[in-house]
């Protein structure tokens, strides 16, 4: 079997003196949706900025397309392809939202034909193109978000927890917005605490605890087995189900 | 033994050489008078006691709260002054000197309360160019209400018939040495400096100063403990303000002059700063061994400077850099070192590793 | 930057206003020097004080200028900042004391041509200095506040010793260009022809940073890296280059306005910017840390009640400042503008 796209071993990384992961392995297989499950604090948010080099890794090795990326600084991080969304809603919001994309185009042109597409499953975005991205509501916010990782094409684009506090209404069209992400073969690693949001979307499941993967398989066999989700993550689930 | 410990709150010093200068600081400012005469070696020796109190003042508020106020000179020129003003309005008495000190502590206490209140909250940065804004404010309005404070001349006033330089204690003289207002003032001088640096060497050793450091090292966690930073830290920033007052009164005192130059410059606050650094931040003895280096170097050294520049006519640029009026650019390149490089000062390097 | 595309459906049905551009402190300044007339009670007089705190105010937004953005950009206040206008003065006597003819001679053209060369001189010089201070000084002290403030003040001092070194302990008499000695007289109304010059300066910068920031990429991205630097490096962006170059710019900056400021006092000390730096300390907390906008309006609002002050009550000028900031941080505790910042 061919190597993975991202593949993490034994990671452990620090933040001051707390130590928040504890020896992450983790695969993220080509053109296939990920979901990244645990409570909260399990150490979801830290591996996805760890990926991105926003924290360093203090030991364990990350590979992205066979390349060794744990040295590497986040902008060549990004620049080797991975794209991240961070968590809740991370726009600039003093840019306006075409300002915020043409940003996510490192090479400083907005390709029409891509935004077309873009624009065709996150349409708020073109109703307030000159509008300053504060003013947006939470939703559009993290649907800018979404189009700004994605304004060029990507390797892999990691999701930190894009439900968060959205009205189940918009909840219903980012689902279809990942949907068709997914069907363009785009490869994502996806955090989150929805679970039947994820149920619906994700190919492989990978849950964590206490700053390391204590499960990770298939989504069907995950989506099928409710004790295994309950012993997993417990009471976080029963919100969401 | 036991006496010296509690003295000291337990924070004994550590490493035998330090122990060794810091006995030799404190004999040699006991015996200075006696041992030698002059008013050079007499003036060094109250400046010396003066700054250590200023130094350990400040280091509470660097070294371990880890905040930066530029504000701490004027702290002390409020004590110089309100001691100064007083005894030049209401005549040498005693009653002059403790209203005027009074004052001033209240003053000081409502500034830095103020202050503190009104910036400590927002973050390091905010109260250092606070702090730098309302110190140059007030040392400007010190020098244009010159009706008042005497302006950019200062005042120089009469101090207490007891501490006069015609005053006689006894009439004969002890080790070949008068015993007059000028020693009494010295004495004075060591005497409540010694107190308040034992004062402070107690704050930082009780609960509240092992608070601040933690809030120190990390204020989220410290917060989260349930510590309220700003109190801890609006606490810290008054108690060095009132000691810098004090200080501020015994310079005053020794002086029988007060001036903008010599209590409320930015120099005098850039010496604080090179002090403590150079000294060993968060470390109380760091302001007793940086303060002696400093200002035994400041009388002394550059006296050495302008002999060596005068021996290199020939080499015009080098005879430049080592003037004695250059002396701070020395002194700058050495901050940067020990901020770079020896982060705990001379106290960190003779300590070793101890800590 | 490519603006051709627009999306089919823009501005149909948008339910929020467009980015409501906030007057308030734009609608202050005017007001404070309309509002300070009936005080200072005569007109020509109220003229001389405006127009003499607009300069002071321009001249203090271009010091400000960098050093807000640098702020903004990666969390550094540099406290040398003062000791780079000193620089910025000093360098330009290289060229205004030799050219002594070109300066005293009566021709306008003659005048400003060295005085542009003294700019230019003082700004390389100045940008010089500041890579030089990035390079030994700043770089090693990302993210801790307190030795950024003891290191930035310790590179003060020692660049506040190398100018008496190079150039001597004394101060140095800069006199100002023949042609733009003197007032044009309207009436009962005298402008000072320095002043218009100096208000010309800090015009034309704040346009050039101005567009700077709104219509290039760079300044898309310091706008966007002053919001979230770590987002905007995550974008792929090398944010460490771009605050390189903003940094050096903003030396560059406090250069220019060092020889606008030196020739507005006409006589050089080392220590000269380290006094202007309090001012600019309290202009970009007024601005709100961060915000080029703020900090023009700021240093404008700030010089123009320092002027007015100093005319109704002399004594209490430096206060005024003070007060003025304290009244701003009440009505705005993070300043005029405040720079949205996560």
């Amino acid at each position: 079997m061919a190597e993975a796209l991202l593949t993490l071993a034994g990671v452990h990384t620090h933040i001051g003196q707390y130590h928040i992961l504890q020896g992450v392995d983790l695969e993220v297989r080509e053109g296939e949706l990920t979901a990244l499950l645990g409570r909260n604090g399990a150490g979801k948010t830290t591996t996805l900025r760890t990926i991105m080099g926003l924290w360093k890794a203090s030991q364990g090795r990350l590979r992205f397309e066979g390349r060794d990326i744990a040295a590497l600084a986040t902008p060549e991080i990004a620049r080797a392809g991975v794209a991240y969304v961070p968590e809740s809603m991370a726009v600039f919001s003093d840019l306006t939202v075409r300002e915020n994309l043409v940003l996510g185009a490192r090479q400083g042109r907005l390709d029409s034909a891509r935004l077309e597409w873009i624009l065709g499953f996150l349409p708020a975005l073109g109703k307030f193109w000159n509008h300053q991205a504060g003013n947006l509501s939470g939703g559009q916010k993290q649907m800018l978000a979404i189009a700004r990782a994605i304004v060029e094409p990507r390797r892999l684009l990691l999701v930190d927890e894009p439900t968060k506090g959205l009205a189940p209404a918009i909840v219903q069209s980012l689902l279809a917005a990942f949907r068709e992400l997914k069907a363009t073969g785009t490869t994502i690693l996806l955090v989150e605490q929805n679970v039947s949001f994820v149920k619906r979307l994700g190919d492989r499941v990978a849950v964590m605890d206490d700053g390391r993967i204590v499960h990770a398989g298939p989504m069907p066999d995950f989506a099928a087995d409710r004790a295994l989700q309950m012993r997993l993550l417990g009471l976080a689930m029963e919100a969401h189900t | 033994m036991r006496v010296i410990r509690s003295l000291l709150s337990d924070d004994v010093p550590r490493g035998r050489l330090l122990v060794a200068l810091l006995a030799a600081i404190l004999v040699g400012l006991a015996v200075v008078p006696f041992v030698a005469g002059g008013a050079r070696a007499l003036n060094t020796a109250a400046t010396i006691c003066v700054f250590i109190v200023l130094v350990a003042s400040y280091d509470l508020l660097l070294g371990y709260a880890g905040i930066v106020s530029f504000a701490h000179t004027m702290f002390y020129g409020i004590g110089a002054y309100g001691v100064g003003l007083a005894l030049g309005a209401m005549g040498p008495t005693w009653w002059a000197v403790f209203t005027g000190l009074a004052t001033a502590l209240t003053v000081t206490l409502v500034l830095a309360l103020v202050i503190g209140l009104v910036s400590l909250r927002v973050r390091a940065l905010f109260f250092a160019m606070i702090t730098l804004a309302v110190a140059s404010a007030f040392s400007v309005l010190a020098s244009q209400l010159s009706d008042f404070t005497g302006g950019e001349d200062g005042r120089n006033f009469r101090v207490p018939e007891v501490l006069q330089p015609g005053y006689r204690l006894i009439e004969s003289e002890i080790f070949g040495r008068a015993i007059d207002g000028r020693l009494l003032t010295y004495y004075l001088v060591l005497a409540v400096s010694v107190v308040l640096f034992l004062f402070l060497l107690r704050v930082v050793n009780s609960q509240f100063g092992r608070v601040l450091q933690a809030i120190r090292e990390n204020d989220f966690r410290a917060e989260a403990l349930g510590y309220r930073t700003v109190v801890y830290r609006t606490l810290a920033n008054c108690i060095a303000a009132l000691v810098a007052t004090l200080a501020g009164a015994l310079m005053a005192l020794w002086l029988r002059y007060v001036g903008p130059k010599t209590v409320l410059s930015f120099e005098v606050m850039t010496d604080i700063l090179l002090i403590v650094v150079i000294g060993g931040m968060g470390r109380m003895y760091g302001a007793v061994i940086g303060s002696v280096l400093f200002i035994l170097a400041q009388n002394y050294l550059q006296l050495g400077m302008g002999r060596a520049a005068a021996q290199l006519v020939d080499w015009p640029w080098l005879a430049r850099v080592i003037h004695p009026d250059r002396w701070m650019l020395w002194m700058g390149i050495l901050f940067i070192a020990c901020v770079y490089y020896f982060p705990t000062g001379i106290v960190g390097k003779l300590r070793g590793t101890a800590r | 930057m490519n603006d051709e595309f627009v999306p089919a459906q823009q501005g149909k049905g948008a339910a929020i206003p467009a980015a409501a551009l906030d007057y308030a402190p734009l609608v202050l300044v005017p007001a404070v020097a309309i509002a300070m007339l009936p005080l200072v009670g005569s007109f020509p007089t109220w003229v001389t004080l405006t127009v003499a705190g607009l300069a002071m105010g321009m001249m203090i937004f271009i010091m400000a200028s960098g050093l807000t953005l640098v702020f903004g950009l990666m969390d550094v206040l540099n406290f040398g900042h003062g000791a780079f206008v000193s620089v910025g003065a000093f360098a330009a006597t290289l060229v205004l004391l030799p050219l002594g003819d070109w300066t005293q001679a009566d021709s306008l053209a003659l005048n400003l041509s060295a005085v542009g060369l003294a700019i230019v001189v003082a700004m390389v010089a100045t940008a010089a200095v500041g890579w030089v201070f990035e390079r030994l000084i700043v770089r090693r002290v990302y993210g801790q506040h307190l030795r950024q403030i003891l290191v930035t003040m310790g590179g003060a001092i020692v660049t506040e010793q190398m100018i008496h070194v190079i150039w001597g302990a004394e101060q140095i008499p800069l006199p100002l260009p023949k042609a733009l000695r003197g007032a044009f007289v309207m009436g009962d109304v005298a402008i000072e022809k320095y002043r218009l010059l100096a208000v010309a300066v800090g015009l034309v910068v704040f346009a050039t940073m101005f567009l700077v920031l709104n219509r290039t990429r760079i300044g898309l991205l310091i706008r966007a890296g002053v919001e979230n630097g770590p987002m905007v490096e995550a974008l792929g962006y090398r944010i460490r280059r771009l605050f390189v170059g903003v940094f050096v710019a903003g030396s560059a900056l406090a250069g220019l306005g060092g020889v606008l400021w030196g020739l507005y006092r006409e006589t050089l000390t080392a220590s000269m910017g380290g006094e202007i730096v309090v001012m600019v300390f309290i202009v970009i907390i007024i601005g709100g840390l961060g915000s080029v906008g703020g900090c023009f309006l700021g240093a404008l609002l700030t010089a123009l009640v320092a002027n007015y002050a100093g005319f109704l009550a002399p004594k209490l000028a430096l206060a005024s400042n003070i007060l003025l900031m304290v009244a701003i941080l009440l009505w705005r505790p993070a300043g005029l503008y405040a720079v949205a910042r996560r």
